[in-house]
Parts: structure tokens; C-alpha cells; sequence
């Protein structure tokens, strides 16, 4: 049709654009990049092979002590038949070190997400450009997040975190903001009326009562972290979601099961554990 | 009435206007437009119009109005929770409207402390830690805090509750925190919005008795915002009655009763039960005639006979009341030839303060036709109150209101 009019209009070359600032961005700070993914391939190193140098069972004894103490019973006899199945089934390894990314892409995510949450609670105009962006973050499939890492920080673990650290970082951005925002105004009003400077409303009263909020927010961002965790095995991280992987390659749906259900156990234990700080701190009566 | 104390704060030309063209408001409120008008051209809120007031040293003043009136706003200006738009604020030659952000920080913990309708206590701190709030603010260390909070803390009544959270108190407890947070900074002024409005009545009832017995016992200045009538009347030294944003009058509560400023005050004060508020002073006579207590029993008769009396009060040289002496009494003395008028003296009757109100009166009168005595502190006799006088004032009183 466009052909026999004569007339086009133009493809907007965005792709070719977005693909140009990511090579000036890879050619002139490749330097940075590396250096923070030897960095972080230390870091992930070393809590990988502390975790590993625990026996299994003393593994398993130590979280589910750790459940019972947190939550409960029930909690701790699902630990157990939750971890000794993924140990049962040899997929310990690999569970411990999607565990490692998890924990890792969660303190990242968080470092960064607690300063700008509070920024956003306390600035309204930092709240109009914060909040599009995580719309983008958070809507954009995670998949295309992994492209771009490739050339930053090379195939495997670090560029998974990278990807896993966007994607999982708004939930706890937006809920530290929520849970700011939420400190009812009577009480903003009395601290006010004593005198109360911007940063002693801030440590004093907004921070502790948006607490719980700010604990969800995390508990999210952990359960974004894992969930993008396993897809980051298609640039070559380890664990659980490369044991996916690889089923799927040698179409082997029994293995691909296995790896998935290793997948929910550690799931719902890392759900359940971070619930219980979210949950309104009761007072003793 | 004349006010020897000092003024605290001095409030002049204050005004408040909500919206974003308070300057168009202010132009069309001094063209003499009220506020539905100015809201109605403008779409701006005349929160208050030019509100001038003196605030004395130790006094209990309150502000009252109905909802919409502008006293929540105007006690927010004070400490400028909310911004004026245009007047002063002078507290000890500070004028407040003028601060910036950080004298301001200075000012409010040094001068205000507030207590507040719905608590706002801290329910993430106990409440020893709601109490020491302000002193902690202020960066005092932490000996004083503790100390200064659980004094407070006692003074309302709170001893041995020091550990628990808010959540676990009843509302009154929960504004007894509130108080002691107040009290604990030890600032200048108390600034108290509706505090007891959300208490139930009676526990309302025992919150105003004991913010009087403070106030009585630190001569704490205080501005006291109601929409009750009742709870103003009781507890104002003066009231200030706000309506549409304007003073509408200022007085002492018997003042507003007995001489409203216009109609609205009478209307608002109508149907309110004068003989909880006059006091006996008002209702309180000179004294005709006294004995004293070397007059013998003939002079008493003579002096009750030139005065047209039943009775007479007895007193010393310097008119300390020591008692009421009968006609019956002296007659029978004078017959009998006794001198000594101290015997004949029934030391039991019945002394008021000035202050009692004239509601508790008429139990005093009943089964006898003696006057009462108004005593001072001294029990130095002030003047009497007769049972005729006393219908007469709450009548008077009735009619002003009518």
C-alpha cells in the first residue's frame, strides 16, 4: 500500500537509538562495570561456599530453629520436610546458590530503594518522576533487562543480579513511600506542635510507624527477586532456574518439575520467614 | 473587674484566609463583605478576619465556637501549625508571624505545648516515652527526660502505667498522656484543642476539675478551645466567643451570660442553667449592721431593732465572722440580765465563699430565715446573701437572656 501512495511515513529508529546509548554507556564505562562485577563475583563467592561449608542437616536444623523462633511450630516442621526434600532430591547445591542471588539482588535492591522511598514520601515532586519510572520497571518484561547486562557485566551470576535488582527494587520503594505517607497526619501535627525538626519526624516517628509497611515492601521485593532469579539462567546464572533450564533443553519434564518444586519450597520458607517482621509488632499487655 | 496581670501573648489583626488569593479576600473583607460572599466571588475561605486579643499571664482562657467558627484555626496560628495570612502574634515581645523556620522550631518548644482532641499520642511509645516527647525534641539528656516525664506523668495520675502503650488505655487515659506530654516540656503557654470533647461526660466532667486544680496549682497560662458552652462557662477565667471567623465577645463567663453582646450570644446562651454559673457574689448584699464581740446583749437588740433584723453577725475588731446571734437570744439575756453576748453566739452558721454558685445556696436556706455569710479566705466577713436576693439576680439574669 505504501508503495503505491508513495508516501511513508518513517519508522522511529527507537531501537536503534536505546541500542547506541547502551554501547556509548558499555564502551566508556566498561571499566566501572567490571570492576563492580569482580567485586560482586567475590561477594557472591564467598557466602556461596559459606553456605555450602555447612553440612546439610546442620542447614536444615539451623532454619528451621530459626522458624520456630520467629513464627512457630508449623512453620519449622515445614522447613525441615521442605529442605530435606530439596536434599533428597540432589538439588541442594543449586538451591543454595539461587538462595546466594536472592539474597544478594535483595540487598542491593534494598540499599538503594529505602533512601529513594523516603525521598519520594517526603518530596511530592520526586514522587511525580519516581513513580512513571517504576511503572516502567515493573511492567517492562523482565526478560529485556537481561540483554543490556550481557555487555555490562558479562555473562553469568553478576548480570543476574543486575537484572534481578531493577526489576525486584519497586515494589520496596513504593511500599517505604506507602508506609510513610500512611503516618496519620494528627500525629505529623503533634510532633509539629513540640518542635520537631524534618529529620527527628523522620527517625522518631514516620520511619517506625511505616516499619511494618516498609517490611512488605521487602518481603516483595525478595519474592520478585527469586521469581527473576530462575529466568536469569538464560544468560548463564547457576542454580535452580539453570537445573529448569536444562530439563527444558533435554526435554526432560521430570527434572524441570523437580528443580520447579525446589523452586516453591524455598519460596514460601523465604515468604514466610520475612512475613513475620511485617506483621504489626503486638504490644504486650 | 480590673486585670493587674501581665499580658502574655498580645494577638492583633489576625487573619486567615484558605485558597490561593487571600490578597482579593482580604480587598473584599475590608470593602466590608462577610465571608459566604468572599467565598462566593473569590472561592476563597475567610478563616479568620482580623481577630485581636490579649492572652494574660496564668490565665485559663477559652475560646469557643461552633464548628466552622475558626477556633481550631486560631489556635493553630498560634503556633503556625497553620500560616497566618496577615497580623501579629506577640509572645514575650516575639512576634511569632515573623519567625523563620528555625527560630520558629525554637519558639514552639520553648513557649507552646498542645494537647489534642483525638490524643495524637506516639503508639509506637510507651507512654513514659509519649511524656518525655518534647523534652527529647529539644535535646535534653536523658536523666531529665525520665525524670521530667514520669513527674508529669504523676501529676495527672498516670504512676505505675509508665511501661504501658497507649492502645492499652481508656480515652481519658489516653488525653491524661496527652496532658502529661504537655505538662513534661514545661513551656510557657498550653494550647488545648477540644481536648475533652472525644472523654465521655463524666469522665469529661473529672478532666475539668483536675486541669482546673493544675491550672489553680501552676498558674499555667492556657488557651482552651470548645464548641461546649457548658465546658467554657465552667472552667474560663474568660471566654472568647468566636463566630464566621470574628470575635464576637469577650468576657468573663457571668459577663457573657448577664450581658450578651448582641443577639447571637443570647441566643447561644440561652437555656444555660444561671444558677450553676452566678456565684454568690453577685447575689451578695453589704452588711446592714454587725455586732461586735465586746457589745453586750442589749446593743445587738438595739442594732437589730434600728436595722429591722431577726439576727445579727457577730465579728471581731477585724471582721472575722465569729458566729450569728439571734433576737430570740439577746431578748432572753437582756431579761435575764446576762452580759457576755459571746455566749449567746451560734458559731455554726452557715459561711460561703464568694465563688459558691448560687445552685448550692438553697440548700442552705432551708429550714431557717438567717441570711448567709460571705466569707474571705480569712473568714473575714464580705457582705450577706438573703433568699430574696438570690431569686432576684436569676431572675434578672433570665430576663437579660430572654
Amino acid at each position: 500500500m505504501s508503495e503505491s501512495t508513495g508516501f511513508t511515513i518513517p519508522k522511529i529508529e527507537l531501537g536503534d537509538w536505546i541500542e547506541s546509548g547502551l554501547d556509548y554507556l558499555t564502551n566508556n564505562y566498561s571499566s566501572i562495570t567490571r570492576g563492580i562485577s569482580k567485586f560482586t563475583e567475590t561477594g557472591i563467592g564467598v557466602l556461596n561456599d559459606s553456605l555450602m561449608w555447612l553440612p546439610e542437616w546442620a542447614m536444615i536444623a539451623m532454619v528451621a530453629l530459626l522458624c520456630w523462633r520467629l513464627s512457630g511450630t508449623r512453620l519449622a516442621i515445614g522447613a525441615v520436610l521442605g529442605l530435606g526434600l530439596i536434599w533428597n532430591l540432589d538439588l541442594w547445591d543449586p538451591m543454595i546458590e539461587s538462595l546466594t542471588l536472592v539474597v544478594i539482588a535483595t540487598l542491593v535492591a534494598v540499599v538503594i530503594a529505602l533512601p529513594l522511598g523516603i525521598l519520594a514520601a517526603l518530596s511530592d515532586r520526586f514522587y511525580k518522576v519516581i513513580m512513571p519510572t517504576l511503572d516502567f520497571m515493573q511492567t517492562m518484561p523482565a526478560f529485556v533487562y537481561l540483554i543490556p547486562a550481557i555487555p555490562f557485566f558479562g555473562i553469568g551470576s553478576v548480570s543476574a543480579i543486575f537484572a534481578t535488582v531493577i526489576f525486584s527494587m519497586p515494589p520496596a520503594i513504593r511500599f517505604t513511600t506507602l508506609g510513610i505517607r500512611q503516618v496519620p497526619n494528627d500525629l505529623i501535627e503533634a510532633a509539629d506542635a513540640f518542635g520537631a525538626t524534618r529529620s527527628q519526624k523522620l527517625f522518631k516517628l514516620q520511619l517506625p510507624l511505616s516499619l511494618p509497611t516498609v517490611m512488605a515492601g521487602i518481603n516483595q521485593t525478595i519474592m520478585l527477586a527469586l521469581s527473576m532469579v530462575v529466568i536469569a539462567a538464560m544468560i548463564g546464572a547457576d542454580g535452580l532456574g539453570n537445573e529448569v533450564w536444562k530439563a527444558i533443553q533435554r526435554l526432560r519434564p521430570g527434572d524441570g518439575f523437580e528443580a520447579g518444586i525446589a523452586v516453591v519450597i524455598l519460596a514460601m520458607l523465604l515468604d514466610r520467614l520475612t512475613q513475620t517482621f511485617s506483621k504489626e509488632k503486638k504490644p504486650r499487655s | 473587674m480590673t486585670d493587674t496581670r501581665d499580658v502574655k501573648i498580645r494577638v492583633r489583626n489576625l487573619s486567615k484566609v484558605f485558597g490561593n488569593q487571600p490578597d482579593k479576600a482580604l480587598t473584599l473583607r475590608d470593602q466590608g463583605m462577610k465571608r459566604p460572599e468572599i467565598l462566593e466571588k473569590t472561592g476563597q475561605t475567610l478563616g479568620l478576619s482580623s481577630v485581636d486579643f490579649d492572652v494574660m499571664e496564668g490565665e485559663l482562657l477559652v475560646i469557643m465556637g461552633l464548628s466552622g467558627s475558626g477556633k481550631s484555626t486560631l489556635i493553630r496560628c498560634l503556633n503556625r501549625l497553620i500560616e497566618p495570612t496577615e497580623g501579629e502574634i506577640i509572645i514575650d515581645g516575639q512576634d511569632v508571624a515573623k519567625l523563620d523556620d528555625k527560630s520558629l522550631l525554637q519558639c514552639r518548644r520553648k513557649h507552646f505545648s498542645m494537647v489534642f482532641q483525638n490524643f495524637a499520642l506516639f503508639p509506637h511509645r510507651t507512654v513514659q516515652q509519649n511524656a518525655e516527647f518534647g523534652l527529647e525534641v529539644r535535646g535534653e539528656n536523658k536523666e531529665v527526660c525520665f525524670q521530667r516525664g514520669r513527674d508529669a506523668l504523676k501529676q495527672v495520675g498516670l504512676d505505675g502505667w509508665e511501661d504501658a502503650y497507649p492502645s492499652q488505655l481508656s480515652g481519658g487515659m489516653q488525653q491524661r498522656v496527652g496532658l502529661a506530654r504537655a505538662l513534661a516540656n514545661d513551656s510557657t503557654v498550653l494550647l488545648m484543642d477540644e481536648a475533652f470533647s472525644a472523654l465521655d461526660p463524666l469522665i469529661r466532667k473529672d478532666m475539668q476539675q483536675e486541669l482546673l486544680a493544675l491550672q489553680h496549682k501552676m498558674k499555667k497560662t492556657t488557651i482552651f478551645i470548645t464548641h461546649d458552652l457548658d465546658e467554657a462557662l465552667s472552667i474560663g477565667d474568660r471566654i472568647i466567643l468566636l463566630k464566621d471567623g470574628e470575635v464576637v465577645q469577650i468576657g468573663s463567663p457571668e459577663s457573657i451570660l448577664t450581658h450578651p453582646a448582641n443577639d447571637y450570644v443570647a441566643r447561644f446562651v440561652e437555656g444555660v442553667d444561671m444558677s450553676r454559673i452566678l456565684t454568690a457574689q453577685s447575689a451578695m448584699t453589704d452588711v446592714r449592721a454587725t455586732a461586735r464581740d465586746d457589745d453586750g446583749p442589749r446593743t445587738a437588740l438595739r442594732k437589730m431593732g434600728e436595722n429591722g433584723l431577726n439576727s445579727l453577725f457577730v465579728v471581731r475588731r477585724d471582721r472575722t465572722l465569729l458566729g450569728i446571734v439571734t433576737a430570740e437570744d439577746a431578748e432572753r439575756a437582756v431579761r435575764e440580765n446576762l452580759t457576755d453576748l459571746t455566749e449567746l453566739i451560734h458559731s455554726d452558721c452557715c459561711k460561703i465563699s464568694p465563688e459558691e454558685p448560687l445552685h448550692n445556696l438553697f440548700t442552705l436556706f432551708a429550714g431557717h430565715n438567717h441570711p448567709l455569710a460571705v466569707v474571705d479566705e480569712q473568714s473575714r466577713l464580705m457582705g450577706v446573701v438573703v433568699k430574696g436576693s438570690v431569686l432576684a439576680e436569676l431572675a434578672e439574669a433570665g430576663e437579660a437572656n430572654a
